[in-house]
């Protein structure tokens, strides 16, 4: 029905615009990283392994790798677990609430990362709104220093940020359930909890695999919660690579950091669309 | 007890974990909004001193307000570039096929689920190869870049539900696919396409994480406010963050009532972030 010079045209301009400014910059961050800096600070166009090398030995940047790691997989478990029941609740108990609830999970999603990281600055500072309001009801007489400028601060805060992004494709993987093996399973005698543990929860794995890796991979490249609330002992991956692009001023470096999140968040991705086709119910 | 009184106690526990779980949401957004009225500062239990004087103060401010127009430009021309090649982007992934179109899709995709960090840093890496001056252009670029992956989405949805009799019929009475496609396909498309547009305008306004690497001299809002927040912080902040709260909330509810209505069911909403977590 669409001739060839219709499919041409609607084609080639995203094509086109697609390797200028995606395909082609990640093809220089994979070039840079290869390049080193002279003394004079300037990219020197020769190519070696030496910054791969520098990842591997120097021990701040794979401990802080680690580390961020670390703190990317508790955001995942925490979003995990406020957002499945929720996500349950709205799929088989909301009733008429369900369109409601379904929205205040969408509007969260949606609105300024900045404004809700700034929010929690102010609910967890030393003058804070959590601090005074702790003194004032006499539970604690000094404030709580562990509470700002901790890695804990970015988990909670990055946890705010991405639980609406696990709820999504957890709610719409329940709703893909159909109703009627629920039913018969109840008919045949399952209890409610082996009717969740062995119906609905195997079935829903593909909406819980789509929310864990958002959850993982959207944290695990975080660096504006952390220089907000995290301190010295909250510092991310990200953060090194912001300060190689800045003050450091050793770009090659931070190109191959940048390239290993890279290719783990793409490895992260393949390994997550396996796990759903495995598990999708089709 | 019996098994109703059973389920009736579970249900309510499950009940009473959601609401927990929303006010973990919320409440943060809540008291953002309640200390922009405090006159003791940000901080502070209980807040006292209701006042005005952070928003008046506000809109004092020459430089917050020269961000706010910065942004609006670049949101503005955001939409333009998302909107224009994320239309033909959808059609071709609907109707062409051509050899890498699964790496085209995922590639369109991909600044949807990328941390900021590598698309901004990428698109550095070719402005400074290019001898392009970092300025509001460059960030326009960047969101431009980046939000396609919604127009996209947004769009393929509204194509896979539609009926392509019209546009046959159209093709059968004689337009050409020009006409065809200005007469019959964008008029259908509308509600995705102005929802899109809605949500691509929310997004570009607010986001930082590109931003922050393809600034020059002129600063966006929230880049704005940032730098207010390396310096120390004051309601007028909270005050700000009140009025961005307000605006994205009636623009996201406003996209998502399109949604239902181009879709007649609102668990399509979330195929934006299904399709991108699956590459689809």
């Amino acid at each position: 029905m669409f001739s060839r010079a219709y499919r041409l045209a609607v084609t080639v301009p995203p094509l086109a615009w697609v390797t200028v400014f995606l395909f082609i910059p990640y093809l220089l961050m994979f070039c840079y990283s290869f390049w080193s800096v002279s003394a004079l600070q300037t990219i020197v166009h020769s190519w070696n392994l030496g910054n791969y090398r520098q990842l591997l030995t120097v021990d701040v940047y794979w401990q802080t790798l680690l580390r961020s790691m670390w703190i990317a997989a508790r955001v995942m478990l925490f979003s995990l677990l406020l957002g499945y029941p929720l996500a349950y609740f709205l799929s088989f108990h909301a009733g008429r609430w369900k369109d409601l609830g379904y929205q205040l999970v969408i509007i969260p999603l949606w609105v300024s990362y900045l404004v809700r990281a700034y929010a929690w600055k102010t609910i967890l500072g030393s003058d804070g709104v959590l601090n005074t309001l702790l003194q004032y009801v006499h539970l604690t007489r000094h404030p709580l220093e562990f509470l700002l400028y901790s890695p804990f601060a970015v988990v909670l805060t990055l946890t705010h940020i991405y639980t609406p992004f696990t709820i999504l494709p957890i709610y719409a993987s329940l709703e893909h359930i159909p109703r009627n093996l629920v039913e018969a399973s109840h008919d045949l005698g399952a209890s409610p909890w082996e009717t969740f543990w062995r119906v609905v929860l195997p079935l829903s794995i593909p909406g819980v695999v789509a929310g864990a890796t958002f959850a993982f991979v959207l944290s695990l490249g975080d660096f504006l919660a952390p220089l907000l609330l995290g301190g010295p002992s909250g510092i991310m991956i990200s953060n090194i690579v912001v300060s190689l692009f800045g003050a450091a001023y050793n770009w090659p470096l931070g190109a191959a950091i940048s390239l290993c999140m890279l290719v783990l968040v793409v490895g992260l991705l393949f390994v997550s669309e396996r796990l759903e086709k495995r598990w999708s119910f089709s | 007890m019996s098994e109703t009184a059973r389920a009736e106690t579970r249900t309510r526990g499950l009940l009473a974990y959601t609401i927990a779980v929303f006010a973990f949401l919320y409440l943060p957004i809540v008291v953002l909004v309640l200390y922009s009225f405090n006159g003791g500062g940000v901080g502070g239990f209980p807040p006292r001193d209701f006042t005005l004087k952070w928003y008046s103060m506000l809109f004092q401010d020459g430089a917050i307000w020269d961000s706010v127009a910065n942004s609006l430009l670049v949101a503005v021309f955001a939409v333009g570039i998302a909107l224009s090649l994320g239309i033909p982007a959808a059609l071709a992934l609907d109707r062409a096929s051509f050899p890498g179109k699964a790496l085209f899709r995922r590639l369109v995709l991909l600044p949807l689920i990328l941390p900021g960090i590598i698309t901004g840093l990428s698109l550095l890496m070719l402005f400074n190869s290019a001898s392009v001056k970092l300025s509001l252009l460059t960030i326009v670029l960047g969101h431009g870049t980046a939000l396609i992956s919604v127009a996209t989405t947004e769009v393929f949805a509204g194509l896979q539900k539609m009926d392509r009799a019209q546009e046959e019929a159209s093709l059968d009475l004689g337009a050409n696919y020009w006409q065809t496609f200005w007469r019959v396909t964008l008029p259908n498309l509308r509600l995705p396409i102005i929802g899109a547009a809605l949500l691509i305008f929310t997004l570009s306004m607010d986001e930082i994480a590109v931003s922050f690497f393809l600034i020059g001299r002129d600063n966006t809002l929230p880049l704005e406010i940032w730098g207010r927040l390396r310096r120390g912080i004051t309601p007028e902040i909270n005050a700000i963050s009140a009025i961005i709260f307000l605006f994205s909330l009636v623009a996201i509810v406003t996209w998502y009532q399109l949604r239902v209505k181009a879709e007649g069911s609102p668990e399509i909403a979330a195929e934006l972030i299904e399709a991108t977590a699956q590459g689809e």
